[in-house]
């Protein structure tokens, strides 16, 4: 009987392949999770997806992140969610990305699913995908200056009058 | 012959404009007849984005009856409406979308905001809702709830007839009404 593939023997092989590019590893909320150098990402979701013992060809999820109270070069971050149909595994990747250079190669000739979650991540974070095909906004307005999901951007419309502060307890 | 039955002929006339009454004559001002008979027979184009719409189903149904106030056709074609109503959520990548169809109305027309996204924004005080479509088109009236009731919206409509009847004639052409639409660089 054929015993069933764990995410163990995924991270040994990922190990095996990728050393010490691989910088953390760890349970997180019944996940394995790992962070990667952000230009080690392709290399890695190429080496998932071509895995023939657990073929991770599903990107379930694709978004940024924004930690403004961390240093400069982990204050933005990428994870991507992956899933093998075949056995069943689940695994989270996150990249980390300097302030002053939100940049990171598409996933996208590699998962066409990632077009659209990358051009979300520009649209909320401004996290640039280099060779992406179409990196514009896809959920906002076009002619929209800031990005939305960044930390400081403002919660509430600073031109709204109707708010009273004593209304809202402050 | 046929008989009509009695509930049937119960037709309730408007009341005439003040006038000077006399044998086989009426006499009254041209802006009282026109905005009476604009009074009663406002098309409205329901712009609908949620649960304000609903409540306007509700208003447009049997129980409510808003047809009993001359607006039995609702016109969904911007060029046939006198009074866009604006129900619900309009989100900023929508704004233009409301402001194309404003523009496509002929004068005379009027607006209403349902509730309070239509009015304010709401509860969604974030980047992606218009903050009250007062922000790019002018705003007659404001129905006020979350959603308004039924009553509350032909209480609405009810003010903007009070709007239409006692309005001039020449309100359009002048340099208040041209000066509020330059505003919103409407042309």
């Amino acid at each position: 009987m054929e015993t069933k593939a764990t995410i163990e023997q995924v991270m040994d092989r990922l190990v095996a392949r990728f050393g010490s590019e691989i910088r953390s590893s760890e349970m997180c909320y019944d996940m394995m999770t790992i962070e990667v150098p952000a230009h080690t990402i392709i290399a890695v979701l190429q080496e998932l997806h071509d895995d023939t013992a657990t073929p991770f060809r599903f990107l379930t999820s694709l978004c940024g992140m924004h930690y403004p109270h961390l240093a400069k070069d982990k204050q933005f971050g990428v994870v991507y969610h992956m899933h093998c149909l075949t056995s069943n595994l689940r695994l989270r990747i996150k990249i980390y990305l300097h302030a002053d250079k939100l940049e990171v190669d598409t996933a996208s000739a590699l998962f066409a699913t990632a077009n659209w979650m990358e051009r979300e991540t520009f649209d909320f974070y401004g996290i640039r995908f280099k060779g992406h095909p179409n990196l514009i906004r896809i959920l906002n307005m076009e002619d929209m200056v800031p990005f939305p999901m960044r930390k400081d951007f403002p919660l509430e419309d600073q031109r709204r009058e109707d708010k009273a502060d004593e209304m809202f307890g402050r | 012959m046929n008989t009509i039955p009695a509930s049937s002929t119960n037709v309730t006339l408007t009341t005439a404009p003040e006038g000077i009454d006399g044998p086989g004559f009426f006499a009254t001002s041209i802006d009282k007849v026109v905005g009476m008979a604009r009074k009663n027979s406002i098309w409205p184009l329901p712009f609908a984005t949620s649960c304000c719409g609903i409540e306007f189903m509700a208003t447009m149904g049997a129980h409510y009856d808003f047809a009993r106030f001359g607006s039995e056709r609702l016109s969904f074609s911007p060029r046939q409406a006198d009074l866009l109503m604006v129900m619900g959520t309009i989100s900023k990548k929508m704004g233009p979308i409301l402001r194309q169809v404003y523009e496509q109305m002929a004068e005379p027309r009027w607006v209403l905001a349902m509730g309070a996204c239509a009015s304010s924004g709401g509860v969604f005080d974030t980047y992606s809702v218009l903050q009250g479509i007062d922000r790019i088109i002018p705003v007659d009236v404001y129905v006020p709830g979350c959603p308004p009731r039924p009553e509350q919206v032909l209480d609405g409509i009810l003010k903007i007839q009070e709007l239409i009847q006692n309005e001039s004639v020449r309100r359009r052409e002048t340099p208040e009404y041209k000066a509020l639409l330059s505003k919103y660089s409407i042309e």
